[in-house]
């Protein structure tokens, strides 16, 4: 049951983000997609479009095969929802999870 | 209530509640659970993932610098999976919402994430559906590996129901609580086979789909005379099987009671009575039940249980343990007859189109001197520890006889340069199981020492009928006009030469046989040990002179429905209750 006190902490935050390594979201990607993601407390969800997956789940995550190219939406809530969007936004589309793109 | 048939391996009756044991190399049947049984089964969930995860972090924690990057990577996505929650909560939520079993419901979950990898178009995803398949069988093995471990605890009576049982499973078993055994896998040489008799339980095997018919605890009656498996019998069915029980455990204390007592007809005739039997604990057994001795002791348990080859220390240990068991009543050993279905025990020897007729027994013997060899110095070194004879199977002609006596003579020359003892005039005997060796018996009779006529693959291969093969098997009969002239002819050719003959197949344990094939002349039945004590009684029932009749007439006949209803009609007359 959430109290007063926690609901003023619960922040939402959203971005979208695009998938920008070659090879899309494979395996290795996923894993430290994942990792990251079970570093926050905030509930971390994550979407193609089409479907809505838990983003500390390696199972759901690997589910969504999202490949070169597919914008996710990305949905964060709780106390640290800034910092953990923030965390993936840099993973996904700045390192590009330290793989190769297209050039 | 269900009724299943399988192959009785092993007499007697047994009601009790089922244990199952799943191994985690086959498929997991879909079996329910009781509302009540919820908790136990997510618990067992949470600790196999536990347990998973343990022995993965120790596995990942010794790889570290010296292994190649893949390795750790494979541990790496198999921990992550073990790691991940909402996996796991699929799995206890269908424990909870479908009731199944743990088993049945991480097998389920983890199927389902292959299937969508191998379906992936990306080649790196479909591979890791074999991750899954990897994970999955870590967890069900310590799922049931626990169940396994349970077996040693067991604190009521059960009846083992598996897909088959491999030596380690059954090394367990404590005869107090283990009453019965039932497996969907298996004939009469396979291990839950063995087991069974040696612990003198009931079994049926070759059930084919046992294990996904059954759940744990479900009340099952194991009747291993009539190889029938009744599964949650109705009230009724359970009082008809408990009388029944009742009459076996009667039938056998007055068989029992003759135990001591000669076979011998109502007029005079001696006849000889040996046991069948695989390996050396069942040597006991024989004479518990009263035979003369051994008439066939099959080899082929040696190579089929194990993962190496056996040495010829341990062919030796197993035969001298056998004759001094048996302390001068003699022992007939048979050397391998490995091939055709026992193949599929043995993963060692490749696959042949033609199994029967093919590289198998003394042919494959013949071209595998030496391991041949290997098996006849073990007999010949235990030849001085008893009355030994050496029978070769599936000899087709006089050559291939010649031939083995050859590497016979060849395996006493090297003893001789060894200095080591052995029967120096061992008798030396062939299986008759072929038409060819049937219809040139004489001239192999007085180039060997004894017969030993092999009715089961006689018979198959005679008919032309493959006993296993469910659409044939009803034609496959040993009572049959064509089986019962070969074997007359074997009977007088063995006669003529003047040297023993015996009857090994498993037309000698069936009572409804008996009259006829001491009527053609048979004096010697080797046979199913439990079998010993009523076939006993039969042969104190009858005259030789009834059996004489007896089989004069059913050789006149010309179908074999014929001759199946006259000697059972024959045989229910003499003895009722074995009926």
């Amino acid at each position: 049951m959430q109290t007063e006190q926690d609901s003023l902490e619960d922040e939402v935050h959203e971005t979208e983000l695009e998938i920008r390594n070659s090879d899309g979201l494979h395996m290795r990607p996923a894993m430290k997609f994942v990792d990251i993601a079970n570093g926050f407390d905030s509930d971390i969800s994550v979407s193609n479009g089409q479907t809505d997956v838990d983003g500390k789940s390696i199972m759901q995550v690997t589910m969504l095969a999202a490949t070169f190219g597919t914008k996710l939406r990305l949905r964060a809530e709780g106390p640290d929802a800034r910092e953990a969007i923030e965390a993936l936004r840099e993973l996904v589309e700045e390192q590009h999870f330290d793989e190769p793109t297209p050039n | 209530m269900e009724i299943k048939k399988g192959i009785a391996v092993s007499p007697g009756i047994s009601i009790a509640k089922s244990l199952i044991i799943d191994s985690e190399d086959y498929r997991i049947p879909r079996r329910s659970i009781k509302s009540s049984q919820r908790m136990i089964e997510t618990q067992r969930i949470r600790n196999a993932f536990k347990d998973a995860i343990r022995d993965l972090t120790e596995l990942e924690t010794a790889q570290d610098s010296t292994a190649s990057g893949k390795i750790k990577d494979i541990f790496a996505v198999h921990l992550r999976f073990l790691r991940d929650r909402s996996m796991r909560k699929k799995m206890t939520d269908m424990i909870q919402s479908e009731l199944v079993t743990a088993a049945y419901a991480v097998s389920n979950v983890l199927d389902d994430i292959a299937q969508h990898f191998s379906t992936s178009e990306d080649a790196y995803m479909s591979e890791r559906a074999a991750d899954m398949y990897d994970i999955k069988r870590r967890l069900l093995k310590h799922l049931l590996g626990e169940k396994r471990d349970s077996i040693e605890k067991l604190t009521e009576q059960v009846v083992v129901v598996a897909r088959e049982l491999s030596p380690t499973e059954t090394a367990g078993f404590n005869k107090k609580f283990v009453k019965g055994i039932a497996s969907d896998a298996g004939g009469r040489t396979s291990h839950a086979a063995i087991v069974a008799r040696s612990l003198a339980i009931p079994a049926v095997v070759a059930l084919e789909d046992l294990t996904a018919c059954v759940s744990g605890g479900d009340t099952v009656i194991i009747d291993g005379n009539r190889g029938i498996v009744v599964i949650n019998p109705d009230s009724e069915t359970i009082r008809q099987y408990e009388q029944y029980s009742q009459d076996f455990v009667e039938l056998e204390h007055r068989l029992d009671a003759i135990r001591q007592e000669p076979a011998v007809t109502r007029d005079g005739t001696r006849i000889t009575l040996l046991g069948n039997i695989e390996f050396p604990d069942e040597a006991e057994l024989v004479l518990q039940k009263g035979g003369d001795g051994i008439g066939l002791y099959r080899t082929e348990f040696l190579y089929l249980n194990t993962e190496t080859e056996p040495t010829e220390d341990d062919h030796y240990e197993a035969y001298a343990r056998t004759a001094q068991i048996l302390t001068g009543r003699r022992v007939v050993i048979r050397t391998l007859d490995l091939g055709a279905d026992k193949y599929t025990q043995s993963k060692r020897f490749a696959r042949e189109p033609n199994p029967f007729l093919g590289l198998r027994s003394i042919r494959f013997c013949l071209q595998n001197l030496t391991m041949f060899k290997t098996q006849l110095r073990a007999i010949m070194r235990a030849s001085v520890l008893g009355d030994v004879k050496i029978m070769f199977p599936l000899i087709t002609n006089l050559h291939e006889l010649m031939q083995a006596k050859m590497i016979l003579r060849d395996v006493m020359e090297d003893l001789d340069e060894e200095s080591i003892p052995y029967n120096r005039d061992i008798p030396i005997g062939i299986m008759i199981e072929t038409p060819s060796a049937a219809l040139t018996a004489y001239s192999l009779a007085i180039n060997c020492d004894f017969f030993s006529i092999g009715t089961n693959d006689l018979t198959q291969y005679t008919l032309a009928v493959d006993r296993g093969n469910e659409h044939v098997s009803t034609l496959y009969s040993s009572a049959d006009p064509a089986v019962l002239r070969l074997i007359r002819t074997v009977t007088q050719d063995a006669h003529k030469a003047q040297i023993d003959l015996s009857v090994c197949g498993e037309m000698a344990s069936e009572p409804e046989h008996v009259m006829l094939l001491l009527g053609i002349g048979v004096r010697t039945l080797s046979l199913s040990v439990p079998m010993i004590p009523e076939i006993k009684q039969i042969v104190r029932s009858v005259t030789m002179e009834d059996c004489n009749k007896l089989a004069r007439k059913v050789l006149t006949m010309n179908s074999e429905r014929q001759i199946s209803a006259y000697l059972r009609n024959a045989a229910t007359k003499i003895l009722p209750e074995a009926f």
